[in-house]
């Protein structure tokens, strides 16, 4: 086939550039401008030439900053408050989603069962269910019946049962292809079913798992619309605080890229470190559904 | 207990988490949305206060001006994105599909846009499609052409978040086209090389028949997901100008936030699930049929 030497037209790198350049070109602007003063972002000239300033992460960041800031006439802790709430609820929800759902997927391949049909048919319609579609009942279950409005327990909830299908449906098709001799070599040396699966079946689908976790904490991370609607001041996420900034007139773009840059850089991180297994993840599902 | 009746308790021992969490938080939420659906029911009211009103919520909305609109702007929105992200992801996968030094790496940058919360992506759109500090309209300006009103035209906005949506999930059609393509089989590949077909001719008659099942799934996935699409266009547009991108997720959210109607955003809800639950039965069904497909294929071969 291809020889490791072969020479490739010219073209083809400036397509591969060209491509590079667009994905990041966006991301890069909005990183640039996070290090800009807003009069450096209004003025007609200023292109490539500017100062670059960290202030606009101190004034979004000022209330847990150690030290105090000159520029910041009032510090406005929303945000400050929002990074933590986010930082909890992400990782809680994908805590307990990872751990459920690898429990179901397993039990949905390695057993027979009565209900097994129609619990594996569940998850998948569940998959195609938009956020939007859960507005209304959230809503209304959640301020009137459970009572968990404006609470983390909530919010972790809506996103445990959203997540999980997804995970269950990716984590299947890594357990598939755990050799079945591995779990009854287990069996014989005398391990009961939760043995197997924790000390067996787990460490073998550490990249499913990876990728799982990713998945799911991106969602709980980045999602506003049910955030909105059931969280209140206190407990509001980041997305929700950045729309909630740019409905005023007056958009300090410094700021609120600094806000949005924060609120990328840990998906950012992920996808660095473990790209690998997202794009293992990724295909799992369609290239074997 | 026995130890029998132990291990044929296990299945639902694992189950049990995973089913609570989405009985409690997604099935009997949607059974709550299809009774609410059928109810006049404003957000400051109880349940059971409200009316009962049949099928009128459905009804009514059918004849609804602004829905049918953002019905026909959901559908034209995701038939157009999957289109081009189709053609163009498959054609950059054909295309790139060569042995290239620092491939991970580039797959890499191309996954980071999807990773990157909606809010984010619609942030940074919306910055670049400013009229005046934007980079777009700048370098328009500087080439000597006239300024584009890219969001706060009605015809532009919806080609404007096109746009921003093709930036974001090519790369995901690109990175399975490419999976799918490395993952053919190489005889197949080398046995139409030997006889003689060019370039082309391989990709038509070979690459892209041994690639649909693949492509149709994913084309469908995409499908799926595009009308989940919502934070990207509250952000650069929320819905306007005028009813020009309001997407049915956007619309339902403001008939229930705005209007408060939750009656009828539950009816709406319901419109956009039937809607999905019809591509998802078809992406089932038809996985059903290629799998079936293979085993006869398979069992043909064992026996002859």
């Amino acid at each position: 086939m291809h020889s490791t030497n072969e020479r490739q037209n010219p073209a083809f790198y400036a397509l591969l550039a060209a491509l590079v350049v667009m994905s990041i070109a966006p991301i890069y602007l909005m990183l640039s401008t996070s290090f800009r003063l807003n009069v450096d972002v209004m003025s007609e000239t200023s292109s490539l030439l500017f100062f670059p300033t960290l202030q606009n992460y101190e004034t979004v960041l000022c209330n847990v900053l150690w030290y105090q800031l000159d520029h910041v006439d009032y510090c406005d802790p929303s945000f400050g408050r929002a990074l933590g709430n986010s930082l909890i609820i992400a990782l809680i929800s994908t805590g307990i989603t990872l751990v459920t759902g690898c429990m179901a997927a397993y039990a949905l391949v390695r057993f027979r069962f009565m209900g097994r049909g129609t619990m594996s048919m569940t998850t998948l319609m569940m998959r195609m269910v938009p956020p939007a579609v859960l507005l209304v009942p959230v809503f209304g279950i959640w301020t009137f019946q459970y009572q968990l409005d404006g609470t983390y327990a909530g919010i972790i909830m809506v996103y445990v049962a959203m997540n999980l299908p997804f995970v269950i449906w990716i984590l299947q098709s890594f357990i598939v292809q755990i050799p079945i001799q591995l779990e009854e070599a287990a069996r014989i040396d005398g391990a009961n079913a939760f043995q197997v699966f924790f000390l067996i079946v787990l460490p073998v689908i550490k990249p499913g798992l990876a990728a799982a976790s990713i998945f799911t904490f991106r969602i709980a991370w980045n999602e506003f619309l049910i955030a909105n609607a059931l969280l209140d001041r206190n407990t509001r996420t980041v997305p929700v605080t950045i729309v909630n900034s740019l409905t005023e007139y007056d958009i300090n773009w410094g700021v609120i890229m600094a806000t949005g840059m924060l609120l990328a850089i840990p998906p950012i991180i992920f996808t660095f470190v473990a790209s690998k297994q997202i794009i293992t993840g990724m295909t799992a599902g369609a290239v074997k559904g | 207990m026995s130890t029998n009746s132990m291990s044929r308790m296990t299945p639902y021992m694992f189950l049990a988490p995973a089913a609570g969490f989405m009985i409690v938080g997604l099935l009997y939420p949607i059974g709550y949305m299809i009774y609410a659906s059928f109810l006049d029911w404003n957000p400051s009211q109880l349940i059971g206060e409200a009316d009962f009103i049949g099928l009128r919520n459905y009804t009514s909305l059918l004849g609804d001006e602004s829905f049918r609109e953002s019905l026909t702007v959901t559908l034209k929105f995701s038939s157009i994105v999957v289109v081009t992200e189709m053609l163009i992801g498959v054609g950059l996968a054909l295309l790139l599909d060569r042995n290239i030094r620092g491939i991970s790496v580039l797959r890499t940058i191309f996954i980071l846009p999807m990773m990157i919360a909606p809010i984010v992506v619609g942030l940074m759109w919306r910055y670049m499609y400013h009229p005046s500090v934007g980079v777009f309209n700048r370098i328009l300006k500087d080439w000597g052409f006239e300024p584009i009103p890219w969001l706060s035209d009605s015809g532009w906005a919806l080609a404007s978040i096109i746009i921003a949506d093709i930036w974001q999930w090519t790369p995901f059609i690109f990175i399975l086209a490419l999976a799918a393509l490395q993952s053919l089989p190489r005889s197949a590949l080398e046995a139409s090389r030997i006889d003689g077909a060019s370039g082309w001719q391989q990709i038509i008659h070979i690459k892209l028949p041994l690639m649909l099942p693949v492509l149709i799934v994913t084309g469908l996935l995409r499908l799926i997901d595009s009308f989940k699409v919502l934070e990207v266009i509250l952000v650069m547009t929320n819905g306007g100008p005028g009813l020009s991108t309001e997407i049915m997720s956007l619309r339902i959210s403001r008939t229930a936030s705005e209007f408060r109607e939750l009656g009828v955003a539950a009816a709406m809800s319901n419109y956009l699930l039937l809607l999905l639950l019809t591509l998802t039965i078809i992406m089932f069904v038809y996985n059903k049929i290629i799998d079936a497909r293979e085993a006869s294929v398979r069992q043909a071969v064992e026996e002859g």
